[in-house]
């Protein structure tokens, strides 16, 4: 048994775990504060990935600058997005939403495509050092910087819900939209910042994903990919969508582990995390995660 | 003109001038229904099941657009300014806040987080001195903020308590209360009349308390009304309403001088009947 392999794979089922986990994180902050099953999270992510490469390969701008630029661009991104198409559909039946969110996916890819082209581009050099040594092992510096980020994102999630003004006030609308409102929170104004931070966030897994492989249409993808993270971990529950995201990752890459060293049937990796939802629907069809309600006895 | 509104100023906090409310753009609720809320007094607002009474708070605070209703006559006014159809977080943000019907916590939050939400209007405040303040009306909800739970694992009267506790964290001018006596025991409702009638003495804020328990609520409030299919059809101060021999007939159970037999109780009823 090839055990460096395995460990190496099972590391990077973390890495790319905690990334669905982080679009996982924003898939479930839309459905849960807008009731919209949002089918272009994968497209949100390759256009954060898109234009940030764009401002850093076109405008020369250093990493920060362009960076910072992507994340203002993609909080209007989302919050046009929101008013424009899915604001006029609130109230309509949960099917139509979703066939909207499908078009507006095969939209927007095929717009991207056409603007930026269809070959993998990589992002420029942005560390001084390629690969750091911690304890032995080296380990290149972009994949640490994905742990972070992606951690970093969780935590700052965790804080804004559980803390914040707003926060709070997503959370409550979340709930119940009337109750929200007596309490003078205003809908519209939520439903903006829910697709906001939304697109924000995707972006930032976009870029982090396009700095460590490429960036290409196939990054989309993984908007997909989250699904079953997202269902494996409750459609409501952002813990769910990350632990998820983690468990996706792991069993991809142990999938591919089981099928380079024994099966030899090839694309294992694709295909497993859907086997995996299949089972996952049929044991717990609300999800690991997914909260019942509290009913008082 | 500016002397009209003067008067309304001084004398009452809000009035509704004949307002007409319709769902749905076709069924008609309220028909031509007018009061006055005097500031710093609790006014009661009583009737049967199905009379308009949470509809005519929701036409006040505004949450009667998120229900396909909306105020098709008439004005709400609050200290002078029209706020028929406005939207209701702008309501809360001039200081009116309705406690809701069913009591409208969020259930899956905690004590303390329910808590700061009712404040997310206010901006330069002391979050814990104000959640002191309304520990102070509610000494319950203060023992049981301490374990943290969920809300929704309170109990009847403890939401009931943490959802009026939450509105005063708005720091209202106006209190919109629909049924606070709801599913509570009655040891319970007097517990919260107490604290409603306390909140009006020592915070000086007005309420309009909607209820079907009509003895409770005509003992709490200065001035009542009474209405029935989407019109006011009684009005007078609490200590009227409650010698009223109609009202003691059909709201506070008893009344008239002589006992009656069951079948004239109810003739009676059909004869009497205000519309």
């Amino acid at each position: 048994m090839n055990w460096d392999l395995l460990f190496q794979l099972l590391i990077n089922g973390v890495i790319v775990g905690l990334l669905y986990g982080v679009v996982a994180m924003c898939f479930v902050l839309i459905y849960k504060s807008t009731q919209v099953v949002n089918f272009a999270q994968g497209e949100f992510l390759l256009l954060g990935a898109w234009v940030c490469l764009y401002f850093l390969v076109e405008y020369e701008l250093p990493f920060w600058i362009g960076f910072l630029l992507t994340m203002g661009f993609m909080a209007v991104f989302g919050i046009v997005v929101q008013m424009l198409i899915l604001r006029p559909l609130i109230g309509e039946p949960i099917i139509s939403i979703i066939m909207v969110t499908i078009g507006f996916s095969s939209f927007m890819q095929s717009l991207m495509s056409w603007i930026f082209g269809n070959s993998a581009v990589s992002y420029p050099k942005i560390f001084e050092v390629e690969v750091v040594n911690i304890g032995g092992l080296n380990v290149e510096t972009a994949y640490l910087m994905s742990i972070a980020m992606s951690v970093a994102i969780m935590i700052i999630f965790f804080l804004f819900f559980r803390y914040s003004r707003f926060g709070l006030a997503m959370r409550a609308t979340a709930y119940n939209q009337q109750i929200a409102q007596s309490l003078g929170i205003s809908i519209k104004h939520v439903f903006m910042m829910a697709w906001a931070i939304s697109a924000v966030v995707s972006a930032v897994a976009g870029i982090i994903i396009g700095m460590v492989s490429a960036v290409s249409t196939a990054l989309s993808f993984i908007g997909i990919k989250v699904f079953p993270a997202v269902i494996v971990g409750g459609m409501d529950s952002i813990v769910g969508g990350v632990v998820g995201g983690v468990i996706i990752g792991v069993l991809e890459n142990l999938a591919e582990f089981v099928d380079g060293q024994y099966l030899h049937i090839g694309n294992m990796y694709q295909i497993a995390p859907f086997y995996i939802l299949i089972v996952i629907l049929m044991i717990k069809p609300y999800g690991l995660f997914g909260t019942p309600d509290i009913e008082r006895v | 003109m500016a002397q009209a509104a003067q008067k309304t100023n001084t004398d009452y906090i809000l009035s509704v001038n004949n307002i007409e409310v319709v769902y749905s753009e076709v069924i008609l609720v309220l028909r031509g229904l007018s009061l006055n809320v005097q500031r710093g007094k609790i006014t009661a607002l009583l009737g049967a099941n199905g009379a308009g009474k949470s509809t005519t708070l929701k036409a006040i605070s505004g949450l009667l657009n998120t229900e396909d209703g909306e105020v098709s006559r008439g004005s709400i006014n609050f200290e002078g300014q029209n706020i028929a159809g406005t939207s209701p977080d702008k309501v809360v943000r001039k200081g009116v806040f309705q406690v809701m019907e069913g009591r409208g916590i969020v259930q899956d939050m905690t004590l303390l987080e329910n808590l700061k939400l009712g404040a997310f209007t206010r901006k330069n405040f002391n979050m814990n001195e104000e959640i002191e303040k309304v520990f102070h009306f509610f000494p319950r909800l203060k023992e049981r903020s301490i374990t943290g739970g969920a809300a929704g694992y309170l109990s009847g009267g403890e939401q009931q308590m943490l959802a009026i506790g939450r509105a005063l964290m708005a720091k209202p001018k106006l209190i919109l209360m629909d049924e606070p006596s709801m599913g509570l025991s009655p040891l319970l409702v007097k517990e919260v009349f107490g604290i409603i009638k306390r909140m009006n003495d020592e915070l000086g804020i007005s309420i309009l308390l909607v209820e079907q328990n009509a003895t409770m609520a005509l003992n709490a409030a200065d001035f009542g009304y009474i209405m029935e299919n989407g019109k006011i059809v009684l009005d007078g101060t609490a200590e009227e309403l409650k010698n009223n021999e109609d009202v003691k007939e059909f709201y506070l159970g008893g009344g008239g001088d002589e006992r009656k037999s069951f079948k004239n109780i109810k003739s009676f009823k059909r004869r009497k009947r205000w519309l």
